[in-house]
């Protein structure tokens, strides 16, 4: 690690402030960010520590049924407290890293980083959930631009995340032997108004929906439905742990099995 | 009953209380007062010249004590190598030169160009960071086959080739074999990888050096696994320090795997470097350092062929294998793939026939040596895989094929110069088939299938040499040490016992293992007897803890001290009791006369010993501590049979071991808490192999797996709840324990009764598969049923 400072703020406020200092840097649960110094390849000389903003933690519901989850919500708390009101998004959480990982990570931490290999995109696009900042409002399917690359801009800060409800969800995580991140992990989510399917671990463009199989679904939600489907393995991640057209392959799988468990 | 003291009790592991309450002294947990920290710049190059090291803007940065690079070590010796190979030819192998410090050239990703020493360790990395190194890249060795080819880039310039020797074993049964296998009525051919790892022992690799500028005196204390075995090879040919000057300290350390055996190059720095800089100097390997500086294991390529008469009886194997020595020799690197390998190649059975032909290659990697089981590992793989093969050609139950050819009489003489002393492979086979319940395997198929899983069984034979010895033998096979071990048995006045072991515990738990041997023997309480190891001032010379030597070897050195002991205090109780000592019965750590009611308490003995009152003093010297020396006569052979059961999902490829039961003969066994902990230890790691640990690096030399984001350690929920057995015991015959060694059985006997169960479970789902490369991760076992 090289020296930093580091600022507690109260408020979003105060945060947003202290985001304005030369070379800031939010600070979540630390499980990537704090690596990443040990390992120098992060050199920010102020660290502003989002844990400590009462207003940005907790699991709630909005007036129009929304599940609302702060930025800085620990994926225990997730896991914890959206049992009830989500329990798709809940499982997804509670298969998150280690209880270690999850008693520090944040949702806002995951979805900032946005890692091609995470689970909480998948749930964020395969519930069309919206990112609120300190600014602004981002539609899941604006925010997502690629691996490690959001909509968001320098300086702002995740303050929450609202997920629209599903009907009935699933995700299915594939393991990485090693990482245990997602090889590839599919969200599927039935709405009134259509289903979405989300697709993390897979693409060398970050997490995806996989169109066909949301139409299909949107018709027939069932396992079957998706069976005859196929991607294809050219843009997928290709290394150690497998080739594109096995992530491909495993994306059907996947998606079936999510369909299955959630119907 | 099982025993609740002593030879065959369970007694609970007094060292865990203090590893487990954060109790233990770590080499870590050593700080000398002044010490300074080295960081270790390493080459992020696989192979290239090393045309410039500029430190200048780095020697003044703060905190900066000193900087080194290879120039300063030129004028010491190279990291030896311990063991010397002779080729097929008689010529012995090529050794090149290994370096401190990088010099001229690197030759692996993480090999070490400079050493910053400072004041803090953040401030030696900081200066690291302004040291300017030129490397001009050449291209990477890193297959092996293509490192031997015509025209392949050398690693060494200075050497003829990558190839460091070709060896045959044994050369003179070459033109038999191969007229066997032109007689033979079937032969079973497979080519297969023994994939590499990285050992990962929880504790990474620490040193700290001292120097005594007032005696001259230096100290270094290392994770090590044979503190006497760095001392020598450090002091006398790295740099040139006398035994006598010289201490060496390996304390707790956390797991060593083999990969802790090794001397270092960053053990003969941090010593160098005390004195070089007069203030004692710290290295703590991070992990990231570990994974491209700890020595790796396994990595060989092999062509393995069995021939069988029209019977099926074995007829005659013939192997060639390509063996990966990494840029440099470790210290015992060249003799894994020979004599720990080709010498196992008979495994439990009567082939007539063998020849082993091994050619160690150099590459732009990471160098290769030691891990649990080295060696017999990759000759239990390759025998077991294909005799597994063979029984599906020839359509025959594996089990029967094996038993078949069991050896059945003992002594064994194999036709790779190894005798087996004792064993009962019947014994082992029959009761696995009993406890693994194996006729209940259909059954347990057909409800897997009836869930949409294959399910497989894979069963396999194992036998190993462990305490590899005599020390004239493997003087002859190119050891440049002996492999005896040492104890001195210390009594004090007031009865109590330290053994002073060469051994090394570094997890296997000698502290409670070797004081029930003792305790037996004289008939006192276990915590009547400590046990001291890992410090060359206090220890007699020993070689240390690897090949599950140190109850066999290390045990027997200190029962034969506790002879000597015992011989001695009978003498004593015989003078105080005025009786002859030939008279004289020691029992439950009382002496006796032979049919008197005449006694002496063991506390009084030793009191004697050291008060010397009434004492034969013209024939007796006072004092109770006696050495012993034990240089076994030959190897000991444990064995066993084990199966696994697999369910594979024929839609994603995963794995999952659903039963695992190990029978193994480990001879008599003194605690049978801690043999079956081994075994569950061994366990994880074959079958880590076997489905998740890789190595991998790319083209270029770059390591893939360099992180656990990346290289798959197994975990608790990967491993079933294994049924382990030792109840087969067919005591060794040439210690005087009648051990055989038991901490690499489960490493070595595990993967081929994974792969071979996964075989099974697609073979059942008519798939043409006949073997697939290890780990068989998801993505290779669904690659390999499409
Ligand atoms: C062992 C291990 C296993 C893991 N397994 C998984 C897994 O299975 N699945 C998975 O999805 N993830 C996994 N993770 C990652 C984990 O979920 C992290 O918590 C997450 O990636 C980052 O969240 P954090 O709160 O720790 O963020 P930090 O590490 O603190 O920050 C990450 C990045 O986000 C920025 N940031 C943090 N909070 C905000 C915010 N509110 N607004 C804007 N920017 C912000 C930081 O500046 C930084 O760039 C694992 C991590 C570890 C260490």
């Amino acid at each position: 690690m090289y020296n930093f400072d580091v600022e507690r703020p109260g408020t979003v406020a105060d945060a947003a402030a202290a985001m304005g200092r030369e070379d800031a840097q939010a600070l979540g649960g630390g499980q990537t960010l704090i690596p990443t110094l040990k390992q120098r390849l992060a050199s920010p000389s102020v660290l502003v520590s989002l844990t400590g903003i009462a207003e940005m933690a907790g699991v709630c519901t909005t007036d129009d049924g929304q599940v609302a989850i702060g930025g800085a919500t620990t994926h225990g708390a997730v896991a914890r407290d959206a049992a009830s009101l989500y329990p798709g998004l809940a499982g997804l959480a509670s298969h998150i890293g280690d209880p270690a990982v999850r008693n520090r990570g944040t949702i806002g931490g995951s979805l900032a980083n946005n890692d091609p290999s995470a689970c909480y995109p998948a749930a964020a696009l395969g519930s069309g959930a919206t990112i609120i900042t300190n600014t602004r409002s981002i539609a899941a399917d604006d925010y997502f631009q690629g691996m490690f690359t959001t909509a968001l801009e320098e300086g702002e800060i995740i303050t929450e995340v609202r997920f629209p409800v599903p009907e009935v969800s699933d995700y299915q995580k594939f393991v990485q032997p090693a990482s245990r991140f997602a090889l590839v992990g599919v969200f599927v989510a039935k709405y009134a108004g259509g289903v979405r399917v989300a697709v993390t671990g897979a693409s060398n463009d970050g997490v995806f929906r996989w169109s066909e199989a949301e139409a299909a679904l949107s018709s027939d939600f069932s396992a079957d439905a998706v069976k005859g489907l196929s991607l294809s393995g050219d843009n997928m991640i290709s290394d150690l742990h497998g080739t594109g057209a096995y992530r491909a392959h495993l994306v059907g799988v996947m998606t079936g099995r999510a369909v299955t468990n959630a119907a | 009953m099982p025993k609740d003291s002593g030879i065959g009790a369970s007694t609970k592991r007094r060292e865990d209380v203090r590893f487990l309450t954060g109790a233990g002294n770590y080499t870590d947990d050593i700080n000398i007062r002044g010490q300074a920290h080295v960081y270790f710049l390493r080459s992020d190059v696989a192979h290239g010249t090393l045309d410039n090291v500029d430190t200048s803007a780095a020697e003044g940065m703060p905190g900066v004590v000193k900087i080194f690079t290879g120039a300063d070590f030129e004028a010491v010796g190279g990291m030896p190598c311990g063991w010397q190979v002779t080729d097929k030819h008689g010529e012995p192998m090529q050794e090149p030169k290994h370096p401190v410090l990088a010099h001229g050239k690197v030759r692996h990703v993480g090999e070490p160009i400079a050493a910053v020493v400072a004041d803090t360790l953040a401030q030696a990395r900081d200066a690291a960071e302004a040291i300017v190194v030129d490397i001009s890249d050449l291209p990477a060795v890193i297959d092996m086959k293509a490192a031997v080819s015509d025209g392949a880039t050398k690693v060494h310039d200075d050497l003829t080739s990558n190839l460091c020797y070709d060896w045959g074993f044994v050369e003179e049964n070459k033109a038999a074999t191969d007229e066997a296998f032109d007689k033979a009525a079937h032969v079973t051919t497979l080519e297969l990888v023994n994939n590499r790892l990285v050992a990962n022992p929880m504790e990474p690799r620490v040193a700290v050096g001292d120097y005594a500028r007032g005696t001259g005196d230096h100290t270094l204390y290392t994770t090590s696994q044979n503190p006497h075995v760095i001392r020598l090879l450090m002091g006398a040919f790295v740099l040139g320090i006398p035994e006598h000057k010289l201490r060496v300290v390996a304390p707790d350390v956390g797991g060593g795997f083999g990969t802790k055996i090794f001397h270092y190059q960053e053990e003969a720095f941090c010593t160098f470097a005390a004195k070089a800089c007069n203030r004692p100097v710290k290295w703590t390997s991070s992990r990231t350092e570990a994974f491209m500086s700890d020595a790796h294991g396994r990595d060989h390529v092999t062509r393995i062929e069995l021939a069988l008469d029209a019977e099926n009886n074995f007829t005659a194997l013939r192997t060639e294998t390509y063996a990966n020595m990494g840029a440099y020799l470790s210290t015992f690197a060249p003799s894994v793939p020979t004599w720990l390998h080709g010498t196992l190649m008979a495994g439990n059975y009567k082939t007539p026939l063998i020849y082993v032909n091994v050619k160690a290659v150099f590459t732009n990697t990471v160098p290769v040596d030691a891990y649990r089981g080295a060696g017999r590992p990759e000759a239990t793989f390759q025998l077991e895989r294909v005799i597994d093969k063979a029984a599906r050609e020839l359509k025959v139950d594996p089990i029967a094929l094996r038993r078949q050819n069991f050896v059945t009489e003992f002594p064994y003489a194999t036709p790779v110069a190894v005798e087996y002393d004792t064993g009962d492979y019947v014994a082992t086979m029959d009761k696995l088939e009993e406890i693994a319940d194996l006729s209940g395997f259909d059954a347990r198929r057909k409800a897997s299938e009836a869930r949409g899983m294959l399910r497989g069984l894979g069963v396999n034979c194992y036998i190993e040499a462990c305490g590899i010895a005599p020390s004239n033998l493997v003087g002859q096979l190119g050891a440049r040490a002996g492999l005896y071990e040492s104890a001195t048995v210390r009594v004090n006045a007031t009865g109590g016992l330290v053994v002073m072991t060469g051994s090394h515990s570094h997890g296997q738990g000698h502290e409670t293992a070797f004081p029930q041997v003792i305790a037996d023997m004289i008939g006192i309480d276990e915590s009547m007897i400590e046990v001291v190891h890992g410090d060359t001032a206090n220890t007699p010379m020993g070689m240390g803890t690897y090949g599950s030597r140190s109850l066999a070897v290390g045990g027997s050195a200190m029962v034969r001290a506790t002879e000597k002991i015992i011989a001695k205090a009978k003498k004593i109780a015989g003078h105080i009791l005025e009786a002859s000592d030939e008279d004289i019965e020691l029992k439950d750590g009382t002496f006796s006369v032979a049919g008197t009611d005449k006694s002496l308490a063991w506390g009084d003995v030793t009191l004697a010993a050291y008060v010397p009152h009434n004492y034969p003093l013209e024939d007796l010297e006072p004092g109770l501590e006696e050495t012993a020396f034990y240089d076994p006569s030959n190897f000991t052979y444990p064995a066993g049979a084990y199966a696994c059961e697999v369910e594979v999902d024929p839609e994603t490829g995963k794995v999952t071991i659903e039963a695992f039961t190990a029978v193994d003969d480990f001879g008599n066994v003194v605690n049978p808490m801690i043999v079956t902990g081994q075994v569950h230890g061994g366990l994880a790691q074959g079958i880590g192999q076997a489905l998740l640990e890789n190595c991998a690096y790319d083209e270029n030399g770059q390591l893939l797996s360099a992180s656990y984001m990346d290289y798959a350690m197994p975990r608790a929920d990967d491993l079933p709840f294994y049924q382990v057995d030792h109840s087969c015991q067919t005591p060794c015959t040439h210690n005087p324990l009648g051990v055989k060694g038991c901490g690499e059985a489960g490493a070595i006997g595990s993967p081929p009764s994974v792969v071979n169960a996964v075989v099974d479970a697609l073979q059942s789902a008519g798939k043409d598969v006949t073997h697939i490369d290890m780990p068989l991760s998801p993505a290779r076992v669904w690659a390999a049923m499409q």
